[in-house]
């Protein structure tokens, strides 16, 4: 199911409806198992465009196919008007592109490897100091561009990263987890400084992310992604409206009964109830307050203990839920336990 | 072009800001030729060889005193004398001695009735080397001994004159072309072969193929890369090499060109072989574990620290084909026998060739996406 709204920014107005980027039931295969699944979407000039989804939801692979680094097996993306498989160099000279990893030389100074792809871009040698100047002060790594990148911390280097893309003046940006592995303060200043970049160079452009804040802060839309498939495409603020109830309660519970899943669906305005494990359960309901002073009315009634309570605003994390029947965020914790199993007691 | 400029000058400043790297890539090779040609370049001195007397006659006194002279002059061997055979076989089996003579009964009472005499010689041939040695030497001994007093009035016997092209080469100056070869190799499978599987590991040839550089810039810039570095290690070698072994005809201009070309030649057809070698891989360890199986592959077979002309026929034709042999022997006629030119154009082709074919392989291999 794809809710669809043409180019709604989050303030509600519509945006230009020209199309910088068109994919059209693209299909990504390896053997037999299907990457990317008969997606389709596009992105209007200027929008910011988020791909949501957990790790191994098919983001990366998409992007990689938008940005020519892979073949597509069916179907067709047109970047700038320019199909992919036909005229990739024309696509090419169209994006900038930021891979998930941090790939600038370590060993060459900031300066060296703008300068190092500007001339891969053929930007002109009269050109490239100004332009190289500019993006410097954009990313506010001025006074280092004589640093070797090996001493750059990880959010400077994402920066430095962000204007090597941006140094032969793209119209389409792709970036592919920008944060992933940020500190809170430097996903921050990246989100800043991609506003103000947008806004200055009136860029399109396409973020791949699995973080839900940074999604619903960022993006004029959202398309999500789950196991290789398009799962909802709308503005953010649409998506959460289209999940019935607007608050989630999390309630922690001792020594409730064992129907307590059924009672807590009796109560007003519930909408769903879903248990967690260990006594937590996530209510969503249309009228959190109301709700709430049941819920507790009822505990004491029943003589249930609850241990913690919270009331939250609807969060992309519950459009999540409510589209795929799973959390995001306990699909990455398990990427993560993937990751990392080994020492017991250590949560990611 | 200015692609490929882009992605040298990028291979370039990585190079110089690794010293290490670069360092690491001169000094195996520059130890190699001090220690090994030191270490092989002597003959055999002092070998502890036993003697055993069982026959006690006056030939077998002319024998230990022959044992003697050699003691007191060449001193290939220092004789131990013993009384039993046992034993002496015995020491030689378990390393105590490195060869033993055994003289046995009767040997004086044989040479006088001319009834075929023979003493043995007992030797560890685990070690080719030694037992070689000993077993030269001591056919030397006997055939003066079996010199017969009186010369005959007409020489029945060819006498064989050597006349030696060179001065003599010692075993260091003969391993400088193997080690300069070995050093433009070490460069490329460093520079050329696990830099770049690094590089394509950390992403960085993901950021080259989102630009609109093309699969043959992309692919001549990396070889040029690899190359130039090759090249820098090949001119930096020959010198401290030539300088350390005493070779001095690198002073010459003709011969300084002729190196000159064979480097830049040697340095194409590694960094090509090494870049078909290397198209699909992706794993950074595959380099690592194929630098061992490679330098015994190709540097060995060669003729760098063994006549190619002492090798079986199947190792012959590896030899055949093998680039190091043709960068060997180039080297060989220009630093150790001062030729002109037109001696090693043969090896010139080849390497020419050989870094062409490979090349025209590689570029469809490679892949322009990831």
């Amino acid at each position: 199911m794809i809710a669809d709204v043409n180019a709604k920014a989050n303030d509600g107005t519509y945006l230009s409806t020209t199309r910088a980027i068109e994919v059209e039931h693209i299909v990504k295969k390896y053997g037999d198992f299907t990457a990317v699944d008969d997606v389709s979407f596009y992105v209007n000039d200027g929008e910011i465009f988020g791909l949501l989804g957990p790790n191994g939801a098919g983001k990366s692979t998409l992007i990689r196919m938008m940005t020519t680094l892979i073949p597509i097996t069916a179907g067709r993306a047109l970047i700038g008007g320019h199909d992919v498989a036909k005229d990739p160099d024309a696509a090419r000279r169209m994006i900038g592109v930021i891979p998930q990893a941090l790939t600038s030389d370590l060993d060459l100074t900031v300066e060296e490897n703008l300068n190092i792809y500007a001339k891969l871009y053929d930007v002109p040698a009269k050109e490239r100091k100004r332009s190289i100047d500019e993006l410097l002060g954009l990313v506010d790594l001025t006074k280092w561009r004589d640093a070797q990148t090996k001493t750059l911390s990880g959010g400077m280097r994402r920066r430095l990263e962000i204007a090597r893309g941006l140094v032969h003046h793209p119209k389409i940006f792709f970036l592919d987890e920008p944060t992933t592995g940020l500190d809170p303060v430097s996903r921050v200043a990246v989100w800043e400084m991609l506003g103000n970049i947008k806004n200055q160079r009136q860029l399109t452009i396409l973020i791949t992310t699995h973080y839900m804040d940074e999604a619903d802060r960022l993006c004029d839309r959202i398309a999500i992604v789950d196991h290789g498939k398009l799962v909802a495409l709308d503005a953010p603020m649409a998506l959460k409206k289209s999940v019935p109830g607007s608050n989630v309660i999390e309630a922690q519970f001792e020594n409730f009964p064992g129907d307590w899943e059924q009672r807590l669906r009796t109560l007003a305005d519930v909408t769903s109830v879903q248990h967690e494990g260990a006594g937590m359960y996530r209510v969503l309901t249309g009228n959190g307050s109301r709700t709430t002073t049941e819920l507790v009315e009822m505990a004491v009634a029943a003589g249930v203990a609850v241990k913690s309570l919270s009331v939250q605003n609807t969060t992309l994390d519950d459009v999540f839920v409510h589209y795929t029947g799973r959390q995001l965020r306990d699909e990455l914790q398990k990427a993560y336990a993937f990751v990392m199993p080994q020492r017991p007691g250590l949560q990611p | 072009m200015n692609h490929i400029m882009a992605i040298v000058e990028r291979e370039m400043r990585k190079f110089f800001r690794s010293p290490a790297l670069m360092l690491a890539s001169m000094i195996f090779p520059l130890v190699q030729l001090v220690i090994l040609g030191n270490a092989f370049g002597g003959k055999i001195r002092d070998a502890r060889v036993a003697i055993v007397d069982q026959d006690g006659g006056t030939q077998a006194l002319k024998i230990r005193e022959a044992f003697d002279s050699v003691r007191a002059n060449i001193r290939t061997f220092v004789p131990v004398y013993y009384d039993n055979e046992k034993h002496a076989v015995e020491d030689v089996r378990n390393g105590k001695l490195d060869g033993a003579v055994i003289i046995p009964p009767q040997f004086s009472r044989r040479v006088y009735e001319d009834n075929h005499p023979q003493i043995a010689l007992v030797v560890d041939n685990s070690d080719n080397f030694m037992s070689s040695a000993l077993e030269s030497e001591l056919t030397d001994l006997t055939n003066a001994l079996n010199q017969p007093t009186v010369e005959p009035r007409i020489l029945q016997q060819t006498a064989l004159s050597i006349v030696e092209l060179y001065p003599y080469i010692e075993y260091m100056k003969y391993l400088l072309p193997g080690s300069l070869t070995l050093a433009m190799f070490v460069s490329v499978m460093i520079g050329g072969g696990m830099l770049y599987i690094d590089d394509k590991a950390r992403g960085v040839h993901e950021g080259y193929l989102v630009t609109p550089i093309t699969k043959l810039e992309l692919v001549l810039g990396l070889n040029a890369a690899g190359a130039i570095k090759a090249v820098m290690t090949g001119v930096i070698i020959c010198v401290i090499g030539a300088l350390i072994s005493g070779v001095n005809t690198i002073f010459n201009p003709v011969t300084m060109l002729g190196l000159l070309v064979m480097i830049v030649l040697t340095s194409l057809a590694f960094n090509t072989m090494m870049f078909l070698l290397m198209v699909r891989i992706e794993d950074p360890l595959v380099p690592r574990a194929m630098f061992g199986i490679l330098n015994t592959l190709l540097f060995f077979p060669s003729g760098a620290i063994y006549p190619i002309q002492a090798f079986p026929p199947w190792l012959r034709g590896i030899a055949e084909v093998d680039p190091f042999s043709y960068a060997v022997d180039g080297f060989k006629c220009l630093l150790l026998k001062e030729t002109t030119l037109a001696a090693v154009w043969g090896d010139m082709l080849f390497l020419s060739i050989f870094a062409a074919v490979t090349l025209g392989i590689a570029i469809p291999l490679f892949k322009r996406t990831l």
